[in-house]
């Protein structure tokens, strides 16, 4: 046995994070009000947008202490979507926040950079060829890892900008639909990330099998991880991922500090 | 004639501000009926059941057959001036503050003679109209102008303090993103407002209505989310020194009842939206506002709450949206007692159902949004604490006040 003192394998890597070598980089958007969720038709339910309201800031109502209430939906900001978000993923075991085993939470990622074509394209869609491309160069995605799609789309601030809506919907990257079906198969990735507002394209509503990364990722117990940031800070291959979303009880996601571990 | 109003000058910022003193505010619980008419733009006095006597100042019974049947009346608002006279000197601190200030005695047709607030280009043996008006305390007052209206009437000094006249002052429209907001800011451009400023939430969502607004001149657009705690309150440390007519026109219905459609989420929109976003407004403007209900003649005078004619008794078609009114309906009334001291008064616009996509199958008779901002002005111009706007508001007051258990049992409106 080993420790984290001793030389062991966590004595190298806490050794690597904290005298160098492996740099911690924070893929996480910062919750504040503004953060826009994801747009639903009027008659539908909504997701609460995330507010604060204060307990006490070292004044009458708490002479001692600074705290907030916060209130959100679960799929708020920079999140974590369990399988049992979905209808397709509804049955499944070990489907919810509190039952997904806590060593799918942390895994490999693969990053294709997919920036210069969602700048001239905001309905770019991610493509197998393009990724069968990107592992000529890089090396086949590895099993169990996490496919991130880097777009930049997290550089805009603007919320207009960032959700992108007209009056047929939103007009964000994300994967083709014939895309999902290999990753699984194919590729047995673990979950598909990307910068927008969620894992699927904004015009995905419209595709023939609408919502398709929901629809096959959740249906086959796979994860999803958008609304990230930084992804231009990790290389194609080799960072790890920290994803533990809260243990919330039949959890369908929660908002999520997104941490990747990258070998400097 | 009366003379023209002075154009709004920059604030000094090294004048102390004038304090919002209050007009003599004591009134018998008779007389409180003079606020109820007031308060609804009505003209109605005591009229004894027995003999037919109109009655004023308002007493327990008759002054003429000693009868205690006397209900309130719609009477004629017609009379001569018999009496003019000018207070120079006033030991009440409101009128020391406003002197020299015009009273003159009317008789009036329908009998009684009354002593009443005296427009400037009233003279002695002129035909005058009477109306019953609130003054800065909330309170009724008789007030005179000549019967035929003489140019700048509005411009009247005490009338204006007798008004809420959106004429040369600063308006905050808080949702933008509504067609009532576009016929609101177009309506208050028309009737003189010095400057329209109008709140809009998560801008990521498309708004013909606020594309309208922004197009105009004149108008300025903020960030405003009443959901939001930090929203309001950063918008108030901006805008709350300059905003002197605030239109609260939340607005979030969505049709379902409690038992037929059962949602904490929906309801707690509503509630979030209507009641809990006029709190937030309230305790971040409100002080400000009250601040300056002094504030030379273009000071802070109105808070207007617009709100659906389903405040007053539920409509069970939109149960939920029905009840966050009430409660929204309820604050304002606490509002109104809050606001009073600053003399700045809370206005509630009961509207009926609107024109719009979620009164699509409500059948007719249905609210335009020029007709509801044109009442809502005309009712700050002429000074009204409470209007029933369209025909199923008017319908609703009317039966309440009737018997508001036949309306619980037969609301279909």
């Amino acid at each position: 046995m080993s420790d984290a003192t001793d030389g062991g394998l966590l004595s190298q890597l806490l050794g690597g994070i904290t005298g160098g070598g492996i740099r911690v980089v924070d893929l996480t958007m910062t919750l504040q009000p503004d953060v826009p969720t994801i747009v639903m038709p009027p008659e539908f339910g909504q997701s609460w947008p995330f507010r604060m309201e204060e307990i006490s800031k070292y004044d009458h109502r708490g002479p001692f202490c600074y705290w907030n209430n916060l209130s959100c939906g679960e799929h708020t900001g920079t999140h974590f979507d369990a399988p049992i978000h979905w209808v397709s993923g509804k049955d499944l075991p070990e489907n919810a926040t509190d039952t997904i085993p806590v060593e799918k939470f942390l895994a490999h990622a693969c990053v294709i950079d997919c920036s210069a074509q969602a700048d001239a394209d905001p309905d770019f869609l991610l493509t197998q060829d393009m990724i069968e491309t990107w592992e000529d160069e890089h090396g086949k995605i590895p099993a169990r890892s996490w496919l991130l799609m880097r777009t930049d789309w997290s550089l805009k601030t603007d919320p207009v900008a960032y959700m992108n809506m007209a009056a047929d919907g939103a007009h964000t990257p994300g994967p083709h639909e014939d895309l999902i079906p290999w990753l699984i198969e194919d590729r047995d990735v673990i979950g598909f990330g990307c910068e927008a507002v969620g894992t699927d394209a904004g015009q995905a509503g419209h595709f023939n099998m609408p919502y398709p990364c929901h629809y096959h990722m959740h249906g086959n117990n796979r994860f999803g991880l958008p609304a990230l940031t930084n992804l231009d800070a990790l290389p194609p291959q080799g960072a790890v991922l920290i994803t533990p979303p809260l243990k919330i009880r039949q959890g369908s996601g929660s908002p999520t500090r997104v941490l990747a571990l990258v070998e400097s | 004639m009366t003379t023209p109003l002075p154009p709004p000058k920059k604030k000094d910022p090294v004048a102390r501000t004038r304090m919002p003193a209050q007009p003599p505010g004591n009134r018998s619980r008779e007389a409180q009926g003079l606020t109820a008419m007031a308060a609804v733009g009505r003209f109605a006095l005591q009229t004894c059941a027995d003999c037919g006597q109109v009655q004023y100042p308002p007493r327990q019974i008759c002054g003429q057959c000693l009868g205690d049947d006397l209900p309130w009346r719609d009477v004629d608002p017609s009379g001569s001036l018999i009496a003019e006279t000018k207070l120079h000197h006033a030991n009440d601190l409101f009128f020391r503050d406003r002197v020299p200030w015009r009273l003159g005695v009317v008789g009036m047709d329908a009998g009684p003679s009354v002593v009443a607030h005296l427009a400037e280009d009233c003279r002695q043996g002129d035909r005058v109209k009477l109306s019953l008006n609130l003054d800065r305390g909330g309170h009724a007052v008789m007030n005179a102008r000549p019967e035929t209206p003489g140019p700048n009437q509005m411009d009247d000094m005490q009338l204006r303090e007798l008004s809420m006249d959106p004429k040369d002052r600063r308006v905050l429209i808080v949702n933008g993103k509504t067609e009532l907001a576009l016929a609101l800011a177009q309506g208050f451009k028309a009737a003189g407002a010095r400057e329209i400023f109008v709140g809009h939430a998560e801008p990521w969502k498309a708004s013909a209505s606020l594309e309208a607004i922004r197009g105009m001149a004149g108008v300025t657009l903020f960030p405003l989310d009443v959901t939001d705690t930090d929203s309001v309150g950063e918008l108030a440390a901006v805008l709350g020194g300059k905003v002197e007519i605030l239109i609260n026109n939340s607005y979030h219905l969505r049709p379902g009842g409690a038992v037929d459609r059962m949602d904490m989420n929906v309801s707690r929109e509503e509630m979030d939206i209507h009641y809990f976003g006029l709190l937030r407004l309230a305790g971040t403007f409100g002080p400000a506002m009250r601040g300056r209900g002094a504030d030379g003649e273009h000071g802070a005078c109105a808070w207007v709450n617009v709100l659906s004619a389903y405040a007053q008794v539920n409509n069970p078609a939109f149960g939920t949206y029905s009840a966050s009114q009430a409660a929204a309906r309820s604050l304002a009334q606490c509002l109104r007692a809050e606001m009073a001291p600053g003399g700045v008064r809370v206005v509630n616009a009961y509207v009926g159902p609107l024109d719009d996509e979620w009164h699509q199958m409500v059948p007719p008779p249905k609210l335009g949004p020029d007709t509801v901002a044109g009442r809502i002005i005309k009712a700050l111009q002429q000074g009204h604490e409470d209007l029933a706007i369209g025909a199923v508001a008017e319908e609703i007051a009317e039966r309440l006040a009737e018997n508001p258990k036949e309306i619980e049992r037969e609301i279909k409106l």
